[in-house]
Parts: C-alpha cells; structure tokens; sequence
C-alpha cells in the first residue's frame, strides 16, 4: 500500500513549507502524489523520480562530448584541481543542507578558496545593511499572530514565495489576529501591479529605482516634517495616509525584496528601510525581513558565520584567516576581474543566473558543478556530480528566512550509489589529505563526535 | 512608428517560470516560461510590433531574441520585463556598485522587431558563450 507521509519540507523558497505531505509508492523509491505544496513545490517532489535524471558523474572529453566517470575519479578530479589552483572559488549553496554547507567549508579552508553563496548576487546587499544598521526584526509566527499593517516593499510572493501569504502575513487567522486578512491592512510598493499587489489595500507604483526617497519620504513625514507632492511617482495624500497606518498600528511588518537589493542603490535602500523600521519603533511595533530566495539560503549565513564570522564572500587564500569584502570578495566581481582559476557550483545553477558574462570568464578555467540535475551549469562544466536532493532524499537541517531552523526529512530513497553533498565532499576532503600528505584533521573530529554521541544513548 | 525604443527592463520572477525551472532548465516549459519579454501594449504599438512576436532587446551587455508579450501583471509603459533565466542573463549588465550583486533591475535596453530571426534555447544560449555549443545554428 501506498503511504502519505506528513511533516514533510518542501526544498525550494525561503518559506520553507514544513507541512508538505507526500504519497509514496509501496517501494518506498516513488512519490506518486503531495498534499499542500504549491505549484512549485509540487513539481519538485516529482520530479525527482523522472527517468531522465543523471545518477552517474559525467566528465567533459577532448572532443567535447560528456562521458560516465566513477564517484571515485569524480573525487579525485575535484581534490587535485582544487589542489593545483592558486585560488578557487567554491559557490552556490541556496540548495543544500547545512551539513552539506559544513563539509564543503571544510574543503575550502584546506583548498584556500573563496566561499560564497547564493546570497552574493541576491540578499547580499541585505547582509551589508544589516552590518551598517542592525535587523529589527521576528520571527514569521509573530507576523501571523501579531501584525496589522504588512508591507511589501520590492517584492512578489505571490510569484517567489507562492504560500508565504496563506502561511504568514495576509490570510492566516493569528492569536491577536483572529480575523485574518480583515484585520490587516496590506501596502504594496512595486513599479508594475503584481499579484501581491492586488492584494493590497494601498498599492505605490513607484518610479522603477525610486525606492530609496519613498523610504525618504516616509521618514520625513514620520518625523512631522513636510513632503513635496508627488514623491517617486506617488501622491502626497496617499503617502500621508499610508504613514499615518502605520504609525496607529499595533504591529508593522516590512517584507523586502530584489525589488530593493537588486536596483541601483543596492545596500542604501535596505538600509534605509532599516532606519524606517527603526524610526516607526518609537511609534508603535515594527519588524522587517528579507524575503530570502532558497530554503536553505539562510543557512550558509548561519553555518559559516559560526565556523569563520562570515555569512558569504569568505576569502580563505591566506590561509590562516578569513577576510570579506562583498566589493572584492564576491563571486561576480571576482569572476569578472579574473581573479579565480577554478570554479565549483555547488547546489545552484550559475550557468542560467549568472550575468552571461561572468560565466565566460570563469569558464576559462576548470568548472565542476555538484547538483542534482541537468542545469546550465552542469552542462558548461568539465566534471558534474549529482547527488541527493536534500528534503526528499537526503534529511537535514535548513534555516527559513527568519533564520529559524527546521529539519527536514528523507522521503525517498536516492539513487543507487548516489552520494549526498556532505558524503561527496567529505571524500574530497580526505583525498586532498592524501595528495598534501596531511592530517584529515575534521574527518576525525566528526569521527569522534559521532562515537562520543552514540556512548552517550 | 519608431524603429527602435529605449525601455527601462527589470528582471523578475514569476511562479511559471519557477515551475518550469523545477521540472529541468533544458525543457520547453523552461523555455515557454523565460523566453519573453512582457511589456506595455502602448509601447508596442509605438514600435509598431504584434502580440506574440519577436523582438530583439539589446543592453550594454548583449543581445537576445525573446517574444514580446503582454504584461501578465501590469507592467507601465517604460518599463519592460523579462523574467529571470537565461534570456534574461545574456542582457544583464555585470556591474554591481562594488557590492557583488549584478545590475539585474533597472537598466536600459533597446528594443527593436526580430520577427524572423530565431529564439535560441537555453543550452544554446549558454554554451554559445562559452565556446562549446555542438548542435550547429
Ligand atoms: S511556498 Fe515555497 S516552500 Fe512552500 S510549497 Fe511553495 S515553493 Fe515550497
């Protein structure tokens, strides 16, 4: 008999669903049918049992061609190209788990490479606000249950985080927030009128790159001072009126987007939507988050700022210490300056979300992408190594965009032989030991960790 | 009619285009979903250009033929969107204000009728670029 398995969490937006249920074949190796899942999240329980997915690495020939490679000489590719180059850069991250993310530093700190993430060329501007101003902000069942005036500045969940206002911000009935969507009053700020903005109760198109003097105009007249009368491309009154909602609500959520990190400004007009989060605290309540893109986008911020004090852009080429700087230490600017000589996609698709131009460069250079599926980046690179889709294969811990953590569970069994992120790069990792004559100095660590947990049970 | 408009493009999501990124990036809902470029009915009619055909939008960094579309969500005249992806990603501008992240939103573009020239698919698009695309024009 087919079995519905419930708890389940769904491996694609910051939302990070954990209420997915599955049904799955008598084999146990089939999902056959979801529950709850949005479009999105549905394709993705399905797909990963289309026939059509590599279970065997591929290696880029002479003549061009894509030919079957062992895991093992997949590992010992990796191991000496990371080995031979003065500085690779290792990137991606936005899907995998965080176990998967702590393996993969660990090569990195052996290979003396820069690690980055996902967040480089999306909520990096975020990060940057975060260390000019601080991050006011809560957790998402704060929102449900507590707040009345939420807003959408530069963002579209409707379309990014299909559930995220079915789960959190519009319509779920809270504890202080019994009445659901009636009780709260929705503000949209985005150029064109999306479908989050038609939920709104106000919408602000804005003049597209305007953002930062409507979050200029907001202060100012929560300041008590005067505004001119069309500020972006908005009236005067509407922004009157929309301020003064704020200011006699009893809690306000700002939700942001790449609607604000993603135009001209960059960092300026998160930071400053800090500053008015701030500004309304002595008002009434009020919270703000980033609209994280992956799952688990979250979690390298979180994992490698406990293993090295940085979220993303961590330059490890000096070997015994760790150095960022976004401008510098990116992987587009990086890439774009031809400053790396080795390039390792790890759970992301560089080949399709890169500008095409930084791929050109890196591409000039050994390329070898670890994912689980056909993607551009797989199919530009010398080396491809599919692994376990994390959240249906593989269990593990992720990070929502509130940077709370959830586990999430193995549904199905992976491919035969198929390795995870974490096991494949633990491999590496022992085979740059090996080639270096060195120490596997963390494989021992885990070992022993792993022996002094199972004495304690 | 103009021959050519200068718009200002933005590069997004969409929930269609996330769907078909999950189901593979080398299939024909990924390239239903990412090939177009949404834009105001007004501005069409300026450049003089149908529903549902090709145009050819160029930026600082490149060149891609895409289908012109009516916005799926109101996009006002000026503006013009392309959803993100590999179309997309052959027009952005690389410059990032010394914070990482590309120019994805907000850049200018122009944009002229293609009507016979051809879309090309995603796999060709990329791995023209980097000099190994083995399928022929
Ligand atoms: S909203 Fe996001 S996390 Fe939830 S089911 Fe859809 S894609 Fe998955």
């Amino acid at each position: 008999m087919p079995k519905w398995i419930t708890q389940v969490g769904c491996p694609y937006c910051g939302s990070s669903c954990d209420d997915i249920e599955c049904l799955v074949s008598d084999d146990g190796k089939k999902i056959l049918e979801t529950r709850n899942a949005c479009v999105i999240g549905n394709e993705i329980f399905h797909h990963v049992s289309s026939p059509d997915r590599p279970k065997r690495p591929r290696m880029r020939q002479p003549d061009g061609s894509m030919k079957e490679v062992t895991y093992d000489e997949a590992v010992d590719y990796t191991a000496k190209a990371l080995i031979k180059a003065k500085k690779p850069l290792i990137y991606g991250f936005g899907s995998t788990n965080c176990e998967g993310m702590s393996a993969v530093a660990r090569v990195a700190e052996r290979a003396g490479a820069v690690l980055d993430n996902c967040a480089s060329i999306c909520h990096g501007p975020s990060f940057l606000a975060i260390f000019d101003n601080g991050y006011p902000s809560c957790t998402l069942g704060e929102v449900k249950n507590r707040a009345d005036v939420v807003l959408f500045w530069g963002c579209n969940p409707m379309h990014a985080h299909p559930r995220h206002t079915s789960r959190y911000s519009i319509f779920p009935r809270g504890f202080f927030t019994t009445k659901g969507q009636m009780q709260r009053t929705i503000i949209s700020i985005d150029p064109r009128e999306t479908d989050t903005a038609k939920l709104a109760d106000y919408h602000f198109m804005l003049n597209q790159g305007h953002d930062y003097e409507l979050f200029d105009a907001f202060r100012t007249v929560l300041r008590g001072h005067d505004i001119p009368a069309e500020v972006a491309g908005c009236k005067r009154e509407m922004i009157l009126e929309a301020a003064e909602k704020m200011k006699n609500a009893r809690f306000v959520m700002i939700f942001f987007g790449m609607g604000c990190t993603h135009t001209d400004g960059r960092n300026h007009n998160v930071d400053i939507a800090i500053s008015l989060t701030r500004d309304l605290n002595t008002h009434t309540k009020a919270s703000i988050m980033a609209m994280r893109g992956h799952y688990n986008i979250a979690g390298p911020g979180q994992v490698w700022s406990w293993q090295f004090g940085f979220p993303y852009c961590i330059d490890l080429s000096k070997g015994t210490r760790a150095h960022m700087n976004p401008g510098e230490t990116s992987s587009v600017d990086l890439a774009m300056r031809d400053e790396v000589d080795c390039f390792v996609n790890v759970g992301t698709d560089a080949g399709a979300h890169w500008p095409i131009a930084a791929i050109k460069h890196v591409k000039k250079h050994p390329v070898i992408t670890v994912d689980p599926n056909i993607c551009m980046a797989s199919e530009i690179a010398d080396l491809h190594v599919p692994v376990r889709v994390v959240g249906v294969e593989e269990p593990g811990v992720v990070y929502r965009m509130d940077n709370v953590p959830i586990q999430f569970k193995k549904v199905i069994d992976g491919p035969e032989g198929v390795p995870s992120d974490e096991e494949f790069f633990d491999k590496v990792y022992t085979r740059m030991c090996e080639l270096t004559q060195t120490e596997p100095i963390w494989v021992h660590v885990k070992e022993h960790a792993k022996a002094s947990s199972s004495l304690e049970h | 009619m103009a021959e050519k408009i200068i718009l200002n493009m933005i590069t997004q999501r969409a929930v269609e285009e996330g769907q078909a990124m999950e189901k593979g990036k080398t299939t024909p809902e990924y390239f239903a979903a990412c090939s177009v470029c949404e834009m105001n009915p007004e501005d069409m009619k300026r450049l003089g250009i149908w529903r549902n055909t090709n145009v050819r939008v160029t930026s600082e960094a490149g060149s891609v033929i895409v289908k012109a579309i009516e916005p799926t969500q109101y996009c006002p005249p000026g503006l013009a969107h392309i959803r993100q992806g590999v179309w997309a990603n052959q027009v952005v501008p690389p410059r990032t204000q010394s914070t990482g992240v590309p120019q994805y939103s907000g850049f200018p573009v122009t944009i002229e009728p293609a009507i016979n020239e051809k879309i090309k698919s995603a796999l060709e698009l990329v791995q023209g670029a980097v000099g190994i695309w083995k399928g022929g024009n």
